[in-house]
């Protein structure tokens, strides 16, 4: 059995959801554990997992998807910035078909804009270099795994004076969320499963808070169904004993200091600035802007005429980014609200919480087991 | 005289360039009796019995060559398998190409010679064709459309009207191995072991569907993979189809790709593989007899129909004994970060 | 948000660098990641290295869940 099929072994799998249940007989009342990354979201939807839990232990999906928190201004932004003359905009393909005020980077394309899907900010470097007379303007969103890549591009931008090349920033950083979240009084957590990647860069020890400020479990973990489970295990069982832990499960890749090289990077070009997420407001110091020097690089510095950004009506993305409310709660969800027409950005992305769910949990009651 | 090194707009004058493309670059891979006559219409012998069939395809592909085949080899196959899934077999194809001025001729050659290998080995012949030349600029190097005629033979039945709860769902190979291919081109992911499975299959199809064993309905899954023909059938034949994700063939080098560009192995299109309706009773035979074939080498049961109830029509089972929905992709596969 | 791959290093040439899974090979760039080294395995994400694999823990993780499905009834 190869090691990646290891990490998804049903046997493991059944044997850990058995630990579950019994753990969770001792818990005072039922636990609701916040994941706070989308790929967490997409993996747990995708393997069912939230289906084999006990009652007394409830999944719900935060903030954790980059596309979604994008604010429509950014993406009315960019679609603007994809208009203007001698510019070419490369995204990653997450930010293709979000809704903006009125239409989507899709549609801008087919109006024929050079919209580029790039796969890394290094294809966006190349497009750089390949047509010097364009400004290229990369659509840097994505938490702390992604932004130590984009400062990447733009340290051999600046080393190599790659002049056309800039980044407009949505980029998050995830702790001051989490954070403002539990201040939020329809929100109901109890214990986090923490990002493995994000923590792979910031080092586990970005995550001490969970527990000295907020006072609550929290476990780094990966991406495979029984790394989850094993989170889910150790946050019941610290639930159980009443006594908050920070667990590093994802060893294998996560250390407690994290990547020093990409966080040294990050803070050369970028800093903490107050940052709009959708459906949540402004949350201080939430984001990543690029540093007065490299104002060069800042395409939120070209000058372009931006719409008054228009929220669709009804959609209450922002709810279900907190966790206080499940997808089928909101009236537009699958109805009008569908993965091919949507309306609010927790249905564009594949790792929404409203795609994984229309995605993954519309199964019959009595067509499963 | 030798042709140009490079298509003009003149060649799709119908004048003497034209005629030269089709002397020297068309004829000699592609001749036969009807396509030599060079006639305004093919006139073909008479038909077998049998009810006829038809179908058209149009063709655009990025890289044009991949490893495995080119944008001709692929053409045929596409609609040669489109008649073959149906049930027909094949008699006759037409292909009409729109070409971008500045195409190189060798180039158009490896198309050619591409569809000419396709043909011979579905064993049909491509009896009329045609070519246009856009400006260049105004077409992606180069643009294929075709037709497909073919003959049911008497008493032959099948279709998704056929399909029925019960039912087992087989495929004739590895998945997404086509879809995996070409993504793998254009974001530079080199890989030994990726080739498109792109094959005419009008041999294997004529196999099973004279062995006897009970197929009702057969598919070639494209664009959009596995998951999407599960959810014409299911749409068509008014039934749930469950699909059992361990019991899927992919390979190595295709789950690969799929992970690094964040794609899902069910939703990748093939070019060469067969997924079919069997009665139940009849699936492990069917599945041997795939597997015995050149076409068919690592064919499996993936599913079954079963009764159309309120929740989503295409499901997946996990293997944690869960069960997920498959739906239905809202545009093409985009790679992601996330 | 963060689909992160672990592949091989195979190549290195300053800070670029080949890895490989299943065959199938990127060029990735080693600029967060300098003192990675050929053979070890890496962590992909958006054509950077941003981690690596540490054999010996994976190798408890893995010891850990051979004993869990151990301990489960067969079938």
């Amino acid at each position: 059995m190869s090691a990646t099929s290891a990490y998804g072994d049903p046997r493991a799998v059944a044997g850990l959801v058995a630990r579950i249940t019994r753990a969770a007989g001792k818990l005072p009342r039922r636990a609701t554990l916040m994941e706070v990354c989308g790929t967490h979201t997409n993996a747990i939807a995708a393997a069912g997992l939230r289906r084999l839990l006990p009652p007394a232990v409830r999944l719900i999906a935060g903030p954790g998807c980059p596309v979604c928190v994008t604010p429509v201004g950014y993406v009315d932004r960019a679609q603007a910035l994809a208009r203007r003359p001698g510019t070419i905009v490369a995204t990653f393909g997450d930010l293709l078909r979000v809704p903006s005020s009125d239409g989507s980077l899709e549609r801008v394309r087919a109006e024929g804009a050079d919209v580029r899907i790039v796969y890394s900010p290094r294809d966006a470097l190349q497009a750089a270099r390949e047509d010097p007379a364009k400004t290229v303007v990369f659509l840097g969103v994505g938490f702390e795994t992604t932004v130590p890549t984009v400062a990447a591009a733009l340290a051999e931008a600046e080393g190599e004076g790659i002049a056309n090349f800039t980044v407009l920033s949505g980029h998050k950083t995830m702790p001051p969320p989490m954070r403002a979240l539990i201040r939020d009084p329809e929100v109901k957590v109890d214990g986090y499963l923490l990002p493995g990647h994000v923590s792979v860069v910031t080092g586990s020890d970005a995550f001490r808070f969970v527990t000295d400020e907020l006072g609550m479990p929290g476990a780094v973990i990966g991406f495979t169904p029984t790394d989850v489970l094993r989170g889910v295990e150790a946050l019941v069982e610290c639930l159980a004993a009443g006594t908050p832990r920070l667990v590093n499960l994802y060893s294998r890749v996560v250390r407690p200091e994290g990547n020093l090289a990409a966080q040294a990077l990050v803070s050369r070009f970028f800093a903490p600035a107050d940052a709009v997420w959708r459906g949540l407001g402004t949350i201080p110091g939430s984001g990543l802007a690029l540093r007065p020097e490299y104002a060069h690089r800042d395409a939120s510095l070209i000058e372009v005429e931006v719409p008054e950004p228009v929220e669709p009506a009804g959609c209450r993305c922002g709810e279900v980014l907190k966790g206080s409310i499940d997808p089928p709660e909101c009236p537009l969800f699958a109805t009008v609200c569908t993965p091919i027409t949507p309306v609010g950005a927790c249905m564009v992305s594949s790792e929404g919480t409203c795609a994984a769910w229309y995605r993954h949990e519309r199964v019959a009651t009595g067509g499963g087991r | 005289m030798k042709p140009a090194g490079t298509i003009l707009l003149a060649h799709g004058g119908g004048g003497r360039l034209t005629q030269e493309l089709v002397r020297e670059v068309f004829l000699p891979a592609l001749a036969n009796p009807a396509l030599s006559l060079l006639s305004d219409s093919a006139v073909l012998e008479p038909m077998p019995p049998g009810r006829p069939a038809l179908t058209t395809d149009a063709f655009v592909v990025d890289p044009p060559v991949f490893p495995g085949g080119d944008l001709g080899y692929l053409s045929v196959c596409g609609t040669v398998n489109d008649l073959a899934v149906a049930g027909a077999e094949p008699v006759a194809l037409t292909w009409a190409l729109v070409l971008e001025e500045g195409l190189q001729v060798e180039l158009l050659k490896t198309f050619v010679a591409g569809a000419a290998r396709a043909a011979g080995e579905a064993g049909v012949a491509i009896v009329a064709g045609d070519t246009k030349v856009v400006p260049r600029g105004k077409g992606d190097r180069a643009y294929v459309a075709t037709a497909g005629l073919g003959v049911v033979p008497p008493g032959r039945d099948i279709g998704d009207h056929r399909v029925k709860p019960g039912d087992a769902v087989v495929v004739s190979g590895p998945l997404g191995d086509h879809g995996a291919t070409v993504m793998a081109c254009r974001h530079e992911l080199a890989g030994r072991g990726l080739a498109s499975d792109c094959a005419p299959l009008s041999p294997l199809t004529a196999l099973l569907l004279g062995s006897g064993a009970a197929v009702h309905a057969m598919h070639d899954p494209t664009r959009g993979g596995i998951a999407t023909t599960c959810h014409e059938v299911a749409s068509r034949a008014g039934v749930r189809i469950a699909l059992e994700q361990a019991a899927m063939p992919v390979r190595p080098e295709v789950r690969a790709v799929c992970e690094l560009l964040g794609l899902d192995p069910l939703y990748v299109a093939c070019e060469g593989r067969i997924v079919a309706f069997v009665a139940s009773s009849d699936a492990e035979r069917v599945v041997e007899l795939m597997a015995g074939h050149p076409l068919g080498r690592g064919a499996a049961r993936v599913g079954r129909v079963e009764v159309r109830d309120a929740g989503a029509p295409v499901v997946l089972r996990t293997p944690y004994a869960t069960e997920r929905p498959l739906d239905l992709l809202a545009g093409a596969e985009l790679p992601r970060i996330c | 948000m963060c689909l992160a791959v672990p592949m091989k290093l195979v190549e290195r040439r300053d800070v670029l660098g080949v890895a490989e899974l299943d065959g199938v090979r990127r060029e990735v760039s080693l600029m967060l990641q300098p003192d990675a080294r050929l053979g070890d395995y890496v962590l992909v994400h958006a054509g950077y290295v941003i981690g690596t694999v540490d054999e010996a823990e994976a190798q408890v993780t893995l010891e850990l869940l051979r004993q869990i499905a151990a301990a489960e009834p067969a079938g």
